[in-house]
């Protein structure tokens, strides 16, 4: 049997009093695309926190190609082939495209402790991060500042980051949000081009590009897992009408 | 670099190197020396503070541990070389465990706890009267002798100074260009993000933390060899803040600006101090007025104003030009 890309089990973190994500249990199979989907405040975007790292779950488990990730810190987890872009970009804005993609490599590389070589004497790692970008059609912005960008722009760069790390699982938090209907296209385009070594899991709310990407679909609601199966199963699932359409 | 970047940089050397024959007047030559001192204490805070948004209060400390252990090595009978050693090695180790305390706790409790660390040192350089003779400092016997050269007088100390000056300032340049000194950049604007991206932000700031520390034992051995002396009144809090507020008065986002904002500071303390009784008032005006005006820093706040004023001269001629077309 292979080993799932992805293993959470029983994962529980509260906020207080109030449970965010209670006793849940997801697996995902190695190059599988898994959709995630749950009105606002399901606790979507706190599993993803959970699975990096940015927070600590209360119980239950989370294991990478088998291994257990709980208890290690957030970098450990990413040299272990883990990857993800924000909801909220998160990008440093007063750099140069280029210069985000290589602080995104250098996550990954020895030299980034090299205190005394010149960055920019690197060759490798710039003509690397020219690739990304030219890869999410960047190419030609790499030397622009982030911010005199396009807000379409920098959510390409946020995946350019993600990519140029080659991670074996990617997190994607709503990578769409806020794009043109040109800008989605784009997207769509550059995530179907993704290979197949590299499992997916998208949480996202354009249901047209969601619901096509996704093999597989998980619905969140409280912070619990209430439907999960394929495409077609999901959508004739009466509980996932209750949820997003209420009684 | 840039032709211009260069031909500056060869005017700075010269400058420097000339010094001793421009001013001529050993008080000033001396001046000279303490302006490296503190500049060399201010660029090592710098790297924290400018590369890692790291504001410590607690400096001094160094210059401290640095000075009392390279002064009782050297009484004790040790020579030069290896008391300076010792000196620097055993501060730089305090660093590194320092280090281990403060960054436990992110932004106001960092402060206050390198403040804490800082008066912990002062209060025991205050009170072990037997060590470092408390309130009444204690003596370095004498000026070492780097190489067999005399640098007991100040012409000879400024460029002995200078030349421990240059070599950090060299390491610190090619510490802010490195992959390192960028990775430092980005943990201080997205920490989480560079924790996603792989990076190990704690370690990328207590490695920082120890080379700063170390920087600043450096400075601290050269304070001691400068003055012969030490006393708790020379790592006091105010001495942490001064060094701190060199850095931010220059413009703690460039390398040059601790430079300038130790020289200036330093210069005021002095100098200005034989004229003008009220000197901390000056000093103090002159910081309202840089940080009012130019909130970056005085380096940063200069170069943007060279850039506009070159600016409006350039498309000022653009205009006339045109005009003159249009004219014929």
């Amino acid at each position: 049997m292979t080993k799932l890309a992805l293993e959470v089990a029983h994962l529980s973190k509260r906020f207080g009093g109030l449970p965010a994500t209670k006793d849940v249990s997801i697996s995902v199979m190695p190059g599988e695309r898994r959709l995630i989907i749950g009105p606002n405040g399901a606790g979507k975007t706190t599993l993803f926190n959970l699975i990096t790292g940015d927070l600590s779950a209360d119980a239950g488990s989370v294991r990478l190609f088998g291994q257990e990730l709980m208890g290690m810190p957030t970098q450990q987890r990413v040299h272990l082939g883990l990857a993800r872009t924000y909801q909220i970009l998160t990008l440093f804005p007063r750099e140069r495209l280029v210069h985000n993609v290589v602080l995104s490599l250098l996550g990954l590389d020895r030299r980034r402790w090299n205190s005394w070589s010149i960055l920019t004497a690197n060759r490798d790692l710039y003509a690397n991060a020219r690739a990304a970008l030219e890869r999410v059609g960047l190419g030609e912005a790499a030397e622009c500042i982030v911010a005199e960008t396009s807000y379409g722009e920098r959510r390409r760069l946020e995946l350019a980051m993600a990519l140029a790390q080659k991670p074996r699982l990617l997190l994607l938090d709503e990578p769409l949000a806020g794009l043109s209907q040109a800008e989605r296209q784009r997207i769509r385009a550059l995530l179907d081009a993704i290979p197949r070594d590299v499992t997916i899991v998208m949480i996202e709310h354009d249901m047209d590009t969601a619901l096509a990407f996704a093999e597989r679909i998980t619905v969140l609601h409280y912070g619990e897992v209430i439907v999960e199966g394929t495409r077609a199963e999901v959508v004739a699932d009466p509980r996932t009408r209750e949820v997003y359409l209420g009684d | 670099m840039t032709r211009g970047g260069l031909v500056a940089l060869a005017f700075c050397a010269l400058v420097l190197l000339a010094v001793p024959w421009i001013i001529g007047n050993e008080f000033y030559v001396n001046m000279a020396s303490q302006v490296l001192i503190y500049a060399l204490f201010a660029l090592s805070i710098n790297m924290m503070l400018g590369y890692g948004g790291m504001v410590s209060l607690g400096h001094a400390g160094y210059l401290g541990i640095a000075g009392y252990a390279c002064i009782l090595a050297t009484v004790a009978g040790y020579d030069q070389v290896t008391a300076a050693i010792f000196a620097i090695a055993l501060s730089t180790m305090a660093a590194a465990f320092f280090g281990v305390l403060s960054l436990r706790a992110p932004g106001l409790g960092f402060i206050m706890i390198t403040l804490a660390l800082g008066q912990i040192v002062w209060g025991v350089a205050y009170r072990a009267n037997d060590l470092t003779g408390g309130d009444n400092g204690i003596r370095h016997p004498a000026r070492p002798m780097p190489f067999g050269f005399d640098i007991r007088d100040a012409p000879s100390f400024y460029y002995f100074t200078l030349v421990v000056f240059v070599v950090a300032l060299f390491f610190i340049w090619r510490f802010s260009r490195s992959a390192f000194g960028v990775s430092l950049m980005g943990a201080r604007d997205q920490p989480r993000r560079m924790r996603m991206l792989g990076h190990n932000v704690w370690l990328i700031r207590w490695i920082t933390f120890v080379m700063a520390g170390f920087w600043a034992s450096v400075a601290g051995v050269l304070y001691v060899y400068y003055n012969l002396f030490l006393s708790p009144h020379a790592i006091s809090l105010q001495q942490s803040a001064e060094i701190l507020l060199m850095a931010i008065l220059g413009g703690s986002s460039t390398l040059a600006g601790p430079i300038v904002g130790a020289a200036i500071i330093t210069l005021v303390k002095n100098v200005v101090s034989t004229y003008v009784e009220r000197w901390n008032t000056l000093l103090g005006l002159i910081f309202v007025v840089v940080i009012m005006f130019m909130p970056y820093g005085l380096v940063p706040g200069c170069t943007q104003a060279w850039r506009r004023l070159r600016n409006r001269v350039k498309t000022g001629k653009a205009a006339g030009s045109a005009a003159s077309e249009l004219a014929q």
